[in-house]
């Protein structure tokens, strides 16, 4: 970013890029979900989603997340009061979280592919895959994003760059949950009346 | 804006809404499929996750805090559109296309006895 | 260890070979060239690491004009198929290698020729336009940039290395799927879109940030050129078109790659899901690369006909209008693929409404030059050349719009016309016009206006023999991707007039490259200060060539045209030379887009310890540049006076 001196800085440049990824992000998963609804019908002999899909597992999964969105969330007030143990503290658990929200949905795949239910049984399972899997995917890049996030402000302390970094973090992470609110009631409870 | 009263109130009220689905869903197998209604469920539900979206995205990602111009916004806006023209469209024209596609047997015996003498 | 791939798949015959030995030769004479000049320092630092947006343009359009000749080429090989293979002839391509030369003619003029273009132009003008000195997020810019040559990178390999798609430039399933194209090239096909796609998604968002958080100040987005506007909604329409291009390509490689059934025949896949998805994507796209065209239309018109731009209002509510409208048509490419009647009404309706603000935009032009003092410059005439021409087509498109008249014409030659007339006459034009204008900007002299005329007379009359006939044929019944067609329909004499067009459009081709050379050679005696042809926008404040910072000087704008205006009052005080602050080099883009052209080739030819060592790769090169501390150097307030000085000591 080139000006004619710091004070011209717009540090809102980086926040609204991001914000347009996560605009495109919903366009992607738009495509997803529209591909699980006109397929979820589409079993193929094989189970349907109210034979695979266990609604407390997942409102459990719904839960974790949303708490460790909300946790990041608190670190982010930490980071604004200049609290380096406070944000450290705060993400750490959010990552925890995250990471037990990711083991749950690994066990829940493994399980489905196990009972020959997996992704090439039909288009409705490759759809749920597919659609669940690629937030999943998101969540764990956002861990790998969220750790390095948290070096660098170990590394060096809350200053513009790792406030910038923690913001961004926080904001996929953030949205990530607002994706799976939709996952949750398109999916499992839809799936499940 | 950082205060963590603004997660606080976004985490409870979520959490709620989150509950609530459920619940609900709970409550139709306890009137023995009767209250609430298939169709009051699936509305139920998705009125339910917009509420929680419109709380995170308040709550968490403070939308409609920007100072100046709302860019953030109006991209948010103009997502949730294209979103809707993307999934709604695609809804549309698949189920219109399948309107014309062979019914199965199910569909083909429906038919059948419909029609004048039955099948 | 190597996967799929096998010494078979280098000996792709004849033809094939000969391309193998020309690529072997041109590179070696080309490093040799490089080595011989000992321009190795200078490549990699002025080019190849180089964060200034203008650099980056400069490196799409050069790479944009080789995928051009290719896929020019592929045109070549396919109308002398058409005129040759009547009757009894089947011409000297089979039918498979002709399929093979039609997918990637398509695939590469749309993704890899036109796409770079118009990134290429609106890198080298926007942030010039907007009174900034680069783009919202310089790094990107680059990768961006290599990521789309790591895609092209990957379609030519497909060409000496294996096969390519013979699916058509969309390749629909259950073609496209590994039933019945087994073989590698949808998968060149698949990761090469999916590499540059991601370059392009990438693009959109920096220049939308660009326009939003990067204006000089003053500049609200009513006193911005139209450029500026077409460019805004165009990248809008890349930030949400692409991702379903993305989300579908990958469903289609899942379905290839881990037996999945999103699109299958078997397994309950809907392959109507996948024309779907992928014409909610492919109809923005035309618009992705129409809007730029007009906005370069909207700068050219009211320079050459001496007279300021007619309407600016209702040119931004038609751009914004069009922006939004893309997204409701989109099923208008396949009418015929039984949807009811409702349906199609529905989006033939709203194809006839989008061509509205195309018409308001080509009154508002006509209306510019009413009265205006018209300069018959090369400029000027790819204007008039364009508005004829893509008028024209447009109304094929609008005639095809209705869905009774699109059952006769779906997939014919008219189609065929149609779309070429307007990737041409717009998108072709547009960039033959916008070169010649911003050219003297860029390298600080003018381009050779006689070569350039000649170019143009070329261009148009090869333009309409090629195309023409196709319409014609249309109408006679003739489809598109025919490799053969029996005698005595009338068709043949059609089919060699397109060919000898495809000639004439060569010797345009040629008379552009004899432009350059003219041009270059005599650059002495064509010097362009920095306002040749008495502009009105801010890019012709600076000096030509521009310097790298772009402006000394963060303009003040104080109303639209603001150069005009500021010109009209005379020469400003001098400020005094300020500190700039300039992104340093960085060769991470170009090796990040390395390791994705690694994974691409990786994954097609299933060599799985290559794709994740790729994989690795990235990621670690991604968390090296976390860890760079200082990411730019600062320009000193009196290097700046300096250089300012010296770009504007102009020999007269």
């Amino acid at each position: 970013m080139m000006t004619t001196n710091a004070a011209h800085r717009t540090d809102s440049a980086p926040v609204f890029g991001f914000w347009l990824y996560l605009m495109s992000d919903c366009l992607l998963f738009a495509a997803l979900f529209a591909t699980y609804a006109v397929l979820r019908t589409n079993t193929f002999g094989g189970p349907d989603a109210d034979a695979l899909f266990n609604l407390p597992y997942a409102l459990v999964e719904t839960l974790i997340l949303l708490t460790s969105s909300f946790v990041a969330g608190l670190g982010m007030v930490a980071a604004s009061r200049g609290s380096k143990t406070g944000t450290l503290s705060a993400f750490i658990i959010a990552l925890l979280l995250g990471l037990a929200f990711l083991g749950l949905e690994v066990h829940e795949f493994a399980g489905l592919i196990a009972a020959g239910a997996g992704p090439s049984r039909s288009a409705f399972l490759s759809s749920y895959f597919a659609l669940v899997g690629t937030h999943g995917l998101h969540v764990a890049l956002g861990s790998f994003w969220m750790i390095l996030a948290l070096v660098h402000t170990a590394k060096s302390g809350l200053h513009q760059d790792t406030m910038r970094r923690l913001t961004l973090v926080s904001m996929f992470w953030h949205f990530l949950d607002i994706i799976w609110i939709f996952i949750f009631t398109f999916v499992y409870i839809f799936g499940s009346i | 804006m950082t205060s963590a009263r603004s997660y606080i109130i976004g985490y409870i009220l979520s959490v709620i809404l989150t509950l609530l689905a459920p619940a609900l869903l709970w409550l139709h197998i306890y009137n023995h499929h009767r209250f609430p209604t298939h169709p009051e469920l699936y509305a139920a539900a998705v009125v339910l996750a917009v509420l929680q979206l419109v709380v995170q995205l308040v709550f968490f990602l403070h939308i409609g805090r920007e100072s100046g111009p709302r860019w953030r916004l109006m991209a948010l806006f103009f997502a949730i559109v294209i979103v809707f023209i993307v999934a709604g469209g695609a809804l549309w024209i698949m189920q219109d296309l399948n309107g014309r596609m062979m019914p199965d047997q199910a569909q083909m015996l429906q038919y059948m006895s419909e029609q004048d003498g039955g099948i | 260890m190597f996967g799929e791939l096998t010494f078979a798949a280098f000996n792709q015959g004849p033809i094939v070979l000969g391309v193998q030995i020309f690529i072997v030769f041109g590179a070696a004479a080309v490093l040799s060239l490089i080595t011989y000049l000992r321009r190795w320092q200078w490549l990699w630092k002025e080019w190849l690491t180089s964060l200034d947006a203008k650099k980056i343009g400069i490196m799409y359009l050069v790479v944009a004009v080789v995928m051009l000749l290719r896929g020019f080429s592929d045109a070549v090989m396919l109308r002398a198929q058409q005129a040759l293979s009547v009757g009894s002839s089947t011409g000297y391509l089979t039918a498979n290698h002709f399929d093979q030369v039609f997918t990637a003619h398509g695939t590469i003029m749309i993704f890899f020729v036109a796409m770079p273009i118009i990134f290429g132009l609106i890198n080298l003008v926007l942030p010039l336009q907007l009174g900034a000195r680069d783009v919202a997020f310089p790094f990107l810019n680059s990768l961006s940039f290599w990521l789309y040559a790591a895609g092209a990178a990957l379609i030519m390999l497909s060409l000496v290395v294996g096969e390519f798609a013979a699916t058509g430039w969309l390749a629909y399933p259950p073609l496209s799927e590994l039933q019945y194209s087994p073989g590698v090239g949808v998968d060149y096909w698949i990761w090469a879109l999916q590499i540059s796609g991601a370059g392009s998604l990438i693009a959109g968002i920096n220049f939308v940030a660009t326009i939003i958080t990067k204006r000089a100040p003053g500049m609200t987005l009513m006193r911005m050129p139209i450029f500026a506007w077409t460019a805004l909604g165009s990248m809008t329409l890349v930030v949400f078109a692409f991702p379903v291009l993305t989300a579908t390509l990958a469903m289609l490689a899942l379905d290839r790659y881990l037996g999945m059934h999103f699109f299958t025949a078997g397994g309950g896949g809907n392959m109507m899901m996948y024309v779907n998805l992928i014409w909610t994507w492919g109809h923005p796209e035309v618009y992705i690369l129409a809007l730029p065209a007009f906005g370069v239309f909207s700068e050219v018109v009211p320079v050459f006909a001496q007279k300021r731009l007619f309407g600016y209002t209702s040119m931004v509510a038609a751009t914004i209008s069009i922006t939004l409208l893309s997204f409701v048509v989109w099923l208008h490419h396949f009418f015929t693929m039984g949807a009811t009647p409702d349906v199609n009404a529905f989006f033939g309706i709203m194809t006839m409404v989008i061509a509205i603000p195309t018409g308001v935009k080509i009154f508002n032009w006509l209306f510019t030059m009413f009265r205006g003092r018209i300069i018959f410059a090369t400029p000027m005439l790819w204007f008039l050349g364009f508005v004829s021409l893509f008028t024209m087509g447009g109304m094929a498109g609008v005639l095809m719009a209705v869905p009774g008249a699109d059952f006769q014409l779906h997939n014919s030659l008219f189609l065929v016309a149609h779309f070429h007339t307007m990737i041409i006459s717009g998108v072709l034009f547009g960039f033959f016009a916008a070169v010649t204008y911003w050219f003297p900007k860029i390298f600080g002299f003018t381009l050779d206006e006689t070569w350039g005329k000649r170019a143009f007379w070329c261009w148009t009359v090869g333009f309409m023999t090629a195309f023409m006939p196709l319409y014609i044929l249309g109408f006679m019944g003739a489809t598109r991707r025919l490799d053969h067609y029996p005698a005595g329909l009338g068709w043949q004499p059609l089919f060699i007039v397109a060919a000898m067009g495809v000639v004439i459009i060569a010797l345009g081709g040629l008379c552009q490259a004899i432009q350059i050379y003219v041009s270059v050679r005599d650059r002495k005696q064509r010097v362009a200060g920095p306002d040749p042809w008495n502009a009105r926008t801010l890019e012709w404040s600076v000096p030509s060539p521009v310097p790298f910072y772009n402006f000394a000087h963060t303009p003040q704008v104080e109303g639209r045209d603001d150069f005009w205006l500021k010109k009209k009052r005379g020469a400003p005080p001098e400020l005094p030379a300020e500190d700039i602050e300039l992104p340093r080099n960085t060769s991470l883009g170009m090796f990040m887009a390395g390791a994705a052209f690694v994974a691409g080739f990786g994954l097609v030819w299933h060599i799985w310890w290559l794709v994740a060592f790729a994989l690795v790769g990235f990621f670690v090169l991604l968390v090296a540049r976390s860890f760079a501390d200082v990411h730019e150097e600062l320009l000193p307030a009196a290097e700046v006076a300096r250089l300012e000085a010296a770009a504007r000591a102009q020999p007269i």
